[in-house]
């Protein structure tokens, strides 16, 4: 029973075992025919014409549309978006006009969240504050896309020296947690005179493209050596153009995924820097400088503190259930066949 | 009462009739819920297995074929269910039993080999304790537990078990692994042994190896083994019975080798036509059909004329009787063709590979690297419109001939002339033009077309980037390759994921046509399709070649594949050539031992003839 064959890698064995002759039972077994109305032979490989074709956009998008939460979190964001470009709609108060006579009061008819310690209507200024943040978000995320696609893809694809320097240089900034390196540019001079919704772009730009490189470059490496980019070689195309007409179009699905993640993230990091004092100037309004301001009555006075806060956490929030449902419905393994 | 129940003894318990089915499957139904609402997989299928019997089910990818036998071990995915009738184990009722009793089946009463043995050892463990684990599951785990490990592999046909039992699974090569997973499941003694696909991902040669052994020591055990595989050859070979699935149902079943010799059903007859390694002959393409026909029917034997016109790949047995004169010309007048649209001469050479060598460095322990000579000194010679064919197995540098080929990998030593032009050193615009003569098709259909370009743009981007035509020129010639291919003019809105594997080749094959080459280089292009797809694309594949006077060097590891469509072989071993002849020298009369040996390892290779 435990004899031993001789092991894969032995091909040179003398012996040549013979073409077998396959096995006869002594057992009488039935030849069973399924009749052949039950099973129709279809023609062998047809294509199914009555199907719509199909993109992987459009198979992703069919698949969100039936997600709940993506339903919500792009409801959200869309009221989101419609407050920064029009507050006016939503707020009748002008979020300037502050008088000391209503210095930290309470709830009242035509202002439904009450009055700051400087006597500005709290209602109004959550609604105005909006705009700051989401452009803060929307351009650190299309500058860190710009920046850390382009060298990810580049460090992916050619790999070698260049990939080892770039991803050097994308660790040397990696290695600095993007709170402190913002903290540190902000007080540079040049930073601190000219502080506004750019400044602090730039500085959470410089500190946040690592991740999306990383990312890209992970989703670049996996596609670089697919057959259709060999198929593509092969026909003559150069590799650069491989690189942007086949590659990247392929490696998009994560980099949208972590980009509306951090989209989130950026608008925590405003919040935060603004804060500190250290982000937007406080003649710009913003969540962060309110939130700042009502720190100091957080004990007797709290509501002002939170409606801010409720605001930033809402919009976070549906950016990263998005980047969740996306994530779902890109999701390669999920695809048909 | 049968020699299937010698040496059956290790595991009984109880005193069983022996013609008692061991599994009996009755109307079993099987539904998925799907994002598209349920779908039945499988319906009202029915099997018998009797204790000690081997029964196979053959089918291709979707039949139901492992759906079934996953059922009987309750292993189905999560949104799966059986959805009618019953599963019958050793006279008890399965269909619905609790997840504990079924668990108590499992490994005890009913092992499991499965196909892909890279995924199936959990890499961070040992091999030993990966059998262990079975044994103590099954509470086999006595005190001499580790002579018991050694003695199950050694069983399996591993050399050196007790030393193996400690290496981890990336230490054993693909057929070892394998040995293992055996081991494992043959490790409590099962009743029944369900295999699926055991042996597709290896090499014919180990393949042979394991099903000969697994053969041997389920016989001896007196296991009865339901082995699922899409080759029917292999399953004709290895089993008593056969189970033919066809969407879902089963459309034949009885015994191996009346099925295989006197198929009933449509699809049997389908399958067993279609099956390569059944075939004894090179594909002939339509019109040389119709000369042999006409040439026969002069011979006044309309009988032959009529057989060879329907199916020409079971003509084996009549081929002889066609008189060799009969198709002596039309052979001889095919490269005639091909001279008067290439103009050039027929016959002549144009891809010659002479002392090619490639050396790849491996990077071994602090920096030290060492040469690995995948290629060693190959010569090949293709003569302009035939087909060559490049076989060996896993390892023996065949694709890398191939990438060297296609001008993607620069040879160590060596040179390659196409139409008398050295490759190696072209650059700039004559590479350009090289890349517009040779073209590839690719192994595997669902890596090889992009996936965000529809078929349109893929068939078109060949056309863009050498600048051939206007948009409206180049729509035309889209819409005349998929004629071409045979895919109707609307595919070309659709993209790579609404297509099957075998219609993702044919695209790839009018990608590969679009700038008209001279040398088509396939690399294992129907390794990856089904049986009636496989034959389906090397149909198309012989047919252009003889309208469009194309060459092909094809890469293969399927020798029976080679016998359909190529007219010169190459067989390599090791990154050396080993024996180079035409297709019948090396079929009829194999010089090298390894050859031979490929040969005989072919499933199902005797038994039709």
């Amino acid at each position: 029973m435990s004899e031993k064959l001789t092991p894969d890698t032995d091909l040179t064995k003398p012996v040549i075992p013979a073409a077998r002759q396959g096995k006869k039972s002594s057992r009488v077994i039935e030849h069973f025919v399924a009749p052949l109305e039950d099973t129709p032979l279809a023609a062998i490989d047809n294509v199914d014409e009555t199907a719509a074709p199909l993109s992987l956009w459009a198979e992703a998008w069919r698949n969100l549309r039936k997600q709940p939460l993506f339903l919500i979190s792009a409801l959200l964001i869309v009221v989101v978006l419609v407050v920064a470009f029009f507050p006016q709609w939503f707020a009748s108060v002008d979020p300037t006009s502050c008088t000391l006579d209503n210095s930290a009061e309470g709830a009242r008819a035509g202002h439904p969240m009450g009055f700051t310690l400087q006597g500005c209507d709290v209602y109004s200024r959550m609604i105005y504050g909006t705009r700051a943040s989401l452009m803060v978000g929307v351009f650190t995320t299309i500058g860190v896309l710009i920046i850390g696609g382009i060298m990810g893809a580049l460090a992916g694809f050619y790999g070698g020296w260049i990939d080892a320097i770039l991803a050097r240089l994308g660790d040397i900034f990696f290695a600095l947690p993007l709170i402190l390196g913002a903290i540190v540019m902000m007080q540079l001079p040049a930073f601190r005179d000219n502080r506004s919704v750019w400044t602090v772009v730039l500085v959470l730009v410089i500190f946040g493209w690592p991740q999306i490189a990383r990312i890209t470059r992970g989703a670049v490496i996996e596609n670089r050596n697919a057959d259709f980019v060999t198929a593509a070689k092969a026909l003559g195309l150069s590799r650069f153009s491989a690189l942007v007409r086949h590659v990247v179009p392929n490696s998009l699905a994560p980099i949208i995924v972590v980009a509306s993640i951090s989209l989130g993230t950026f608008i925590v990091a405003e919040a935060t820097l603004s804060f500190l004092g250290i982000g937007l100037p406080d003649t710009i309004m913003s969540w962060g400088n309110d939130i700042a301001n009502a720190q100091p009555q957080v004990r007797n006075n709290p509501a002002v503190l939170l409606w801010p806060a409720v605001a930033l956490s809402i919009t976070v929030l549906s950016f990263i259930m998005l980047g969740d449902a996306l994530r779902d419905a890109l999701d390669p393994k999920a695809r048909k066949r | 009462m049968s020699n299937h129940e010698k040496g059956k003894s290790v595991s009984s318990s109880a005193p069983r009739n022996d013609d008692a089915p061991l599994l009996e499957i009755r109307d079993l139904a099987i539904t998925f819920d799907t994002q598209n609402g349920p779908v039945n997989a499988v319906r009202n299928a029915h099997l018998t297995i009797l204790p000690g019997e081997t029964v196979a089910i053959v089918g291709e990818s979707g039949s139901g074929k492992s759906t079934t036998a996953l059922a009987a071990i309750g292993l189905l995915p999560s949104n799966g269910r059986v959805s009618g009738g019953r599963i019958i184990f050793d006279g008890e009722d399965i269909t619905n039993a609790s997840a504990k009793r079924i668990i108590e089946l499992r490994g005890n009463s009913i092992g499991m080999v499965p196909q892909d043995p890279m995924s199936n050892l959990n890499p961070v463990w040992k091999i030993g304790f990966q059998v262990k684990e079975t044994l103590k599951a099954n509470g086999l785990d006595g005190a001499n537990s580790k002579e018991r490990v050694a003695e199950v592999l050694s069983e399996a046909g591993l050399p050196d078990a007790a030393a193996r039992a400690k290496q981890y699974p990336h230490e054993f090569s693909g057929g070892m692994r394998q040995r293992a997973l055996i081991a494992i499941g043959l490790a409590c003694r099962p009743r029944l042994l369900i295999a699926d696909e055991p042996t597709s991902a290896l090499d014919v040669t180990v393949q042979r190896q394991i099903l000969d052994h697994l053969d041997r020591m389920t016989t001896e055990l007196g296991t009865a083994v339901l082995l699922i595989t899409h080759d029917l050859g292999l399953a004709a070979e290895r089993a008593e019975k056969l189970v033919v699935m066809y969407k879902g149902q089963v459309v034949e079943s009885g015994p191996a080798l009346e099925i295989l010799r006197n198929p009933q059903h449509p699809y049997t007859q389908r399958l067993v036509n279609s099956a390569p390694s059944l075939a004894s002959r090179r594909l002939q393409s339509q019109k040389a059909k119709d000369a042999l026909a006409a040439a026969v029917e002069d011979l006044d034997d309309p009988a032959d004329a009529a057989y060879t016109g329907e199916a020409p790949m079971r003509a084996g047995h009549t081929a002889s009787s066609i008189p060799a004169a009969a198709a002596q010309p039309v052979k001889a007048a095919r490269p005639a063709k091909d001279g008067e649209r290439k103009g050039a001469q027929a016959g002549e050479t144009i891809l010659e590979i002479k002392n090619l060598t490639k050396v790849f460095k491996l990077r071994g322990a602090l920096g030290k690297t060492t040469d690995f000579k995948a290629v060693d000194d190959v010569s090949i010679s293709v003569p302009r419109g035939t087909t060559m064919a490049i076989v060996g197995e896993s390892g023996s540098g065949k694709s890398t001939v191939a990438q060297m080929a296609l001008s993607l990998l620069a040879p160590t030593e060596g040179s390659i002339l196409f139409d008398g032009v050295e490759v190696n050193t072209l650059k700039g615009k004559a590479l350009f033009d090289f890349r517009r003569r040779v073209q590839p098709i690719f192994q595997d259909p669902y890596g090889s077309l992009d996936p965000m370009f529809n078929i349109y743009r893929t068939i078109e981007e060949p056309l863009k980037i050498h600048k051939i035509g206007n948009a409206k020129s180049r729509e035309k010639k889209v819409r005349e390759l998929l004629d071409q291919v045979s895919m109707p003019a609307s595919t070309m809105h659709r993209f790579p994921n609404e297509l099957s594997g075998g219609q993702r080749q044919r695209i790839a094959i009018a990608r590969a046509l679009a700038l008209n080459p001279d040398v088509i280089i396939c690399d294992e292009a129907v390794s990856a399709l089904d049986v009636l797809v496989q034959a389906q694309v090397l149909n198309l594949l012989n047919e252009l070649q003889e309208d469009l006077g194309l060459t092909y060097l094809f890469i293969t590891h399927d020798l029976a594949v080679v016998r359909q469509i190529a007219d010169h072989v190459t067989v390599m071993q090791s990154g050396r050539v080993v024996e180079a002849s035409s297709t019948d020298d090396v079929f009829s009369n194999p010089k090298q031992v390894y050859t031979q040996e490929l040969l005989n390892a072919i499933p199902g290779a005797a038994l039709l003839v």
